[in-house]
């Protein structure tokens, strides 16, 4: 355990692949890239590869799903069989629904469903390339995509997952960091409002680094939240010689 | 059925009265493609990777390759397999769930395509590792993300692109112990040629190259075949109720050798890597 | 009030755009109470509008949400015995009954409705009742209604449909008096087109593109005549 313990930090104190403890990846985001689908993102996440398409509020198939006070949200988390080290049968596994239900629940807190009574709205995840971070990615780039497809929203969702290397706190696990550290943290949340819609973590942590765990992810998703947020407007390329004017005097 | 799947009077009005006249929706003439671009070796986790932007259509295939055991029948060669799947990220009206008819026959034509044309040589040492024991099973897997129409050139190109710039890992082979380990260094996939695919669809009595989504909704047959860089014809599919005349099969086939050469083309050049492992990035 | 945005700034969902009591809300909005205060924050990506007492978003992506009154463009996707299935884009497929299509009696032993409307056929038609807990209803009655039989079908993002209109029309007569096309729009996101020539069909789509994608930005009235002015050289 010691051996792998220091192994991922490097004499300078910082991590393998040249981070600082509470330094994020490179995250690159954005909006409108799918032409079928009604919302959607592309997004780049260290070496993860995520996309994301939104189709609703939109009649229910099969029927006898339907809620008669309020839509559903379906969400379909994959992974794509060459996004992992071995290659993943194309079949749904036990995490991808157990990853689909949880991020499923933190858009649930978002969204005005009892604004579309008997309607679905449908979130397909695909990871094209996984590097750890998956799902925390993965509800930031739903979010711009339920966004994009002009679903009435709270606020957005805003992921990042913290987790303990070297007996140190450290802020977005990379792959590596995640299979060989000694625990992984996901938390994710409206960065607006403060609530918190994702927490999870496995490894071993004591109640103190818990604490100092949910405050650094916090601090992050602040930074993802940025991000999220000029992304999303970045679609709205400002025309030389005009200012924001949607004419809504001239209706 | 959703109710996208239902092809509007105008749209199939609008298409049908252009082809009478020779034209096409977009502009383009009866045996034009559209703009293809090919993305080579953008997933890391993959050992080989290609994103197709075909037209509207955008589709993404990555290659796995793994040690198993031959198939009993086929004890001296490797094996190749290609999955597809039709994302419902590509269209409203494609539904999660397992792998349709559609699905299943893009798969197998793609397959097909690519095993007749002999391009992977199975029985080649680096393929057949230890004959009868361990040889390289070779996945191809081709995701679906938009869809523009003529998903199977498009998911053939890019499964073929793939190919071109997978690398497996060297082996140190054991043969006492009939053990093999895995080295750190890669080398490429070995190939003879390559191959892609053409699509022809009929509306009326009009016939054409590569149809567009809105094409691809009207239609009512499709053909399709697979041509090597050698000319030969390797694999063919005529799909859709519709039906074809001996004649309009044989001024079909007739076109093959120049369309296929510019897809063949953006092969060879996705498969010249300024550097070993570069990655691409890619975009929508 | 507190105001924290100004008037036509861009937000996301979820920004605080004002605090206090006594702000109405327009669309766009929800209001939230917080530490016993209320604030006013955006749900949808838009412009923020800000009226004598009240704020609100006005959206620059959005589905569309049937109102009653609306006209707009449907496709049928079921004919049944006595009512057809029309595809509306929106979250709820509208139900057509007979008679609000034909104003004789429907023979349904004799007669079949695919000889009235058909699977695919395009319609302009008027919602006439919906109150999100049953599908829309809709009729063929009134002035202009009909089933559309030429002309190309584009579907457009709904919430640029009242800037392709404009101001009182403006902009949708500008289309039409500088291509001499055809247009029809329906509230839904819905427009079908029809000119003399695919080209001049294809300039009218391209301006109507054009349009959406500018929708948020001021001056749109006055680039696109002189947009059409410049590409009808080209015709």
């Amino acid at each position: 355990m010691t051996k792998e313990k220091t192994s991922l930090l490097m004499d300078d104190g910082r991590r393998l692949d040249g981070r600082e403890l509470h330094e994020l990846r490179p995250i690159t985001m954005q909006s409108s890239v799918l032409d079928r689908a009604d919302g959607s993102c592309y997004l780049t996440w260290g070496n993860n590869k995520i996309i994301c398409a939104v189709y609703g509020p939109r009649e229910l198939h099969p029927k006898h799903l339907a809620k008669p006070d309020r839509a559903i949200v379906r969400v379909e988390y994959r992974l794509a069989t060459f996004s992992v080290n071995e290659r993943k049968s194309p079949a749904p596994r036990r995490r991808e629904y157990e990853l689909s239900k949880l991020i499923k629940e933190s858009l649930d807190a978002v969204l005005f469903l009892e604004k579309f009574p008997n309607g679905t709205i449908d979130v397909y995840i695909t990871v094209l390339d996984a590097d750890g971070g998956t799902r925390c990615a993965a509800l930031t780039a739903a979010s711009i995509a339920l966004a994009d497809a002009g679903i009435p929203m709270k606020g957005f969702i805003t992921g990042c997952a913290v987790g303990k290397v070297a007996d140190k706190m450290v802020v977005d696990l990379s792959d590596v960091e995640d299979k060989d550290g000694q625990g992984d943290m996901p938390v994710a949340m409206n960065f607006n409002t403060g609530e918190i819609t994702l927490l999870q973590c496995d490894g071993e942590f004591t109640i103190e680094e818990v604490k100092e765990g949910l405050s650094l992810a916090i601090r992050a998703i602040g930074d993802v939240y940025k991000l999220q947020r000029e992304a999303v407007l970045a679609k709205y390329t400002q025309i030389e010689g005009t200012t924001n004017d949607v004419g809504d005097e001239e209706e | 059925m959703r109710s996208e799947e239902i092809v509007g009077v105008l749209e199939k009005q609008y298409i049908t009265k252009l082809l009478e006249k020779g034209k096409r929706a977009d502009g383009r003439k009866f045996l034009e493609g559209r703009p293809v671009q090919i993305i080579p070796n953008v997933i890391k986790k993959a050992e080989g990777s290609a994103m197709v932007k075909w037209g509207e259509t955008v589709i993404l295939a990555g290659v796995k390759a793994q040690l198993g055991s031959p198939f009993p029948d086929t004890p001296n060669d490797g094996v190749i397999t290609v999955n597809a799947e039709i994302s419902p990220i590509s269209s409203p009206t494609n539904e999660s769930g397992p792998p349709g008819p559609r699905t299943v026959e893009l798969a197998r034509v793609v397959d097909r395509g690519i095993r007749e044309s002999k391009i992977m040589p199975m029985k080649d040492p680096k393929l057949c590792v230890i004959p009868g024991k361990k040889v390289w099973i070779i996945f191809i897997d081709v995701y679906i993300l938009d869809d523009g129409g003529n998903l199977i050139d498009a998911a053939a190109l890019g499964a073929m692109a793939a190919l071109a710039n997978t690398r497996l890992r060297k082996v140190v082979i054991n043969e006492d112990l009939e053990e093999v380990t895995l080295l750190e260094e890669t080398e490429p996939l070995p190939r003879n040629g390559s191959v892609a695919s053409l699509t022809f669809a009929k509306i009326n009595d009009s016939i054409f190259y590569d149809p567009n989504l809105l094409e691809d909704r009207g239609k009512e047959a499709r053909f399709s075949f697979a041509m090597t860089d050698k000319g030969i014809i390797c694999s063919m599919q005529k799909g859709e109720s519709g039906v074809f005349t001996e004649e309009e099969f044989t001024t079909i086939l007739d076109q093959g050798a120049t369309l296929v050469a510019p897809l063949l083309e953006k092969i060879e050049e996705c498969s010249q890597f300024p550097e070993m492992n570069e990655m691409y990035q890619f975009d929508f | 009030m507190t105001l924290l945005v100004s008037k036509n700034q861009l937000v996301v969902p979820g920004e605080v755009l004002a605090r206090g009591s006594g702000v109405d809300v327009a669309g766009g909005v929800y209001r939230k109470k917080v530490k016993g205060e209320t604030e006013i924050i955006a749900s949808m990506i838009g412009l923020v509008k800000i009226r004598k007492d009240s704020v609100g978003v006005v959206p620059l992506e959005g589905c569309y949400i049937p109102l009653e009154g609306d006209i707009i463009i449907g496709k049928i996707v079921r004919v049944g015995i006595t009512s057809w299935n029309v595809d509306i884009r929106g979250p709820y497929v509208g139900a057509l009954r007979v008679n609000s299509v034909l104003d004789r009696d429907f023979d349904s032993l004799r007669e079949s409705l695919e000889e009235v409307l058909n699977f695919g056929d395009i319609i302009k038609a008027q919602i006439t009742y919906f109150d999100r807990t049953r599908d829309p209803v809709l009729t063929m009655q009134g002035r202009g209604l009909r089933k559309i039989t030429h002309g190309r079908l584009i579907d457009v993002d709904p919430v640029k449909i009242p800037r392709i209109i404009g101001k009182k029309g403006s902009m949708i007569q500008l289309l039409k008096n500088m291509t001499n096309a055809q247009i029809i729009v329906g509230q839904n996101g819905r427009i079908v087109v029809s000119a003399n020539s695919v080209e001049k069909e294809n300039l009218v789509i391209r301006a109507i593109r054009k349009i959406e994608a500018e929708a948020h930005t001021s001056g749109l009235t006055d680039r696109i005549r002189a947009y059409l002015e410049e590409e009808k050289k080209n015709l």
